[in-house]
């Protein structure tokens, strides 16, 4: 990677209120480390932490592992073999010094929610020495059945809620997992639904305000491109239940591409997909698939480590490529 | 294609029992028989994102056939379940159905719902 790559943000701010972050919005490549202490921002490429020597976070408190859109079933031109990139992403899973201690998978498992094509994901995931998975499910993934089988396989382990939705708490981070994918309305964007927001707003409420939050669900849930649907229309509503919060840290799939935006005590975060990439918002006639030269695929492909340190206010968000 | 024809003979009772003027329901997926001889084939390629032509007349009784030409699955819903809605299309998947009463009819891709089109049936 390329030094002038790398985003620098040092911003004055109390530590509690960075709304000096406000509109801070930045184009990240692979491989970008975000830490924020003491009121600065700061994100490196993993290239210049690297040269510079700067520490990595310790593997001491709590690791977790966003993998996303790994559109098993997907067989054209952008990549004609997902499931083996799907399993080179494991690889590097399973190549980590200390394993992160669950992941999340935030959609589009597979391309047509084809019962074979959640089989295939099933069997090449067995292979990953990380077994607890989250999931919340994306369009893919819910195509003709309004998520039946999906959730029939994925949501075991969790006290799903209406469509699938669900919280739980780990190392004191409280995770919500949403749903945005199911009853589009034509014109629109991905939405949650009122009963899923008034489940939200229960779900937060006896929590403090310290407590660090982390929001997934498929389709961004912020604006980040709604002449592509890359949206969430009732998003706002969902995202004011957690203003008070001190540390929110949001991440996305369905985009296929890292996207980074802080606001205020919320950092909103897309991860790069396991399959094909997609193109930058508004550089091509649609937001389908992008064929890109064979040998640089990988680079487009990655996954997204997240590190909570207990005590500390945010998330370090790492989003490393499959080249 | 056997699903297909039990729906569409459902519908057809369903419109019978429910009023004569409410026809909409009586519009189906053909079966994939295609047109009978003579009538008018209405095609409607989604490609982009997009269905083109994103709108289209027709008339009653004839067939609407579109065919998805991204490498991205998408569907055609009817607004208000007008009319019986496609499952998801595969790249080169076609999707007919049959024209019913004439009005306008909005649809949208389920999948990406910033896809819409409109069908204008006339008698």
């Amino acid at each position: 990677m390329k030094d002038h790559n790398h985003i620098l943000h040092n911003v004055e701010a109390d530590g509690i209120d960075r709304r000096g972050f406000l509109k801070c919005m930045a184009w990240a490549g692979t491989g970008v480390l975000w830490t924020a202490s003491g009121g600065i921002l700061v994100s490196k490429t993993l290239a210049e932490i690297a040269k510079t020597g700067t520490p990595m976070p310790a593997a001491t408190d709590l690791s977790f592992l966003q993998i996303s859109d790994s559109h098993i079933g997907f067989s054209k031109e952008a990549n004609k073999d997902v499931t083996e990139t799907f399993r080179i992403a494991l690889d590097r899973i399973n190549a980590m010094p200390v394993q992160p201690s669950f992941l999340i998978h935030t959609g589009d498992i597979t391309q047509l929610s084809k019962p074979d094509e959640f089989d295939t994901f099933d069997e090449v995931l067995k292979s990953c020495r990380t077994k607890d998975v989250f999931y919340v499910p994306g369009e893919h993934d819910v195509l003709n059945d309004g998520g039946k089988l999906y959730r029939e396989r994925y949501l075991k382990s969790v006290d799903a809620k209406g469509s699938g939705w669900y919280s739980f708490n780990k190392n004191g981070v409280h995770f919500i997992g949403l749903v945005n994918v199911l009853e589009l309305q034509a014109g629109g964007l991905g939405q949650l639904g009122d009963e899923q927001l008034n489940w939200l707003e229960a779900d937060v409420k006896g929590l403090g305000a310290e407590t660090p939050i982390v929001v997934f669900a498929h389709i961004p849930l912020w604006t980040v491109y709604p002449q592509w649907g890359w949206g969430t229309s009732d998003s706002e509503r969902a995202l004011g239940f957690l203003k008070r919060f001190g540390s929110v840290t949001v991440l996305n799939g369905h985009i296929h591409q890292v996207l980074q935006k802080v606001e205020g005590n919320v950092t909103f975060h897309t991860a790069m997909s396991t399959a094909f990439p997609q193109p930058a918002p508004g550089t091509a006639p649609s937001p389908g698939p992008m064929k890109v030269p064979a040998e640089k695929l990988r680079s487009m492909l990655g996954l997204t480590s997240v590190h909570y340190k207990q005590g500390k206010s945010a998330l370090a968000v790492v989003d490393s490529n499959l080249s | 294609m056997m699903t297909f024809i039990r729906k569409n003979k459902k519908a057809v009772l369903l419109t019978v029992l429910i009023a004569l003027n409410f026809c909409l329901a009586a519009w189906g997926d053909d079966g994939g028989n295609g047109a009978a001889a003579g009538e008018k084939q209405n095609k409607i390629e989604i490609k982009d994102f997009m269905f083109n032509p994103p709108t289209i007349t027709v008339k009653s009784g004839e067939t609407i056939t579109w065919i998805n030409r991204d490498d991205e699955p998408h569907t055609v819903v009817s607004v208000g379940k007008k009319f019986q809605k496609s499952s998801a299309l595969d790249s080169d998947q076609e999707f007919t159905i049959t024209a019913g009463a004439p009005g306008t009819y909005e649809y949208f891709c389920s999948v990406h719902p910033k896809m819409t089109g409109t069908i204008v049936v006339e008698k």
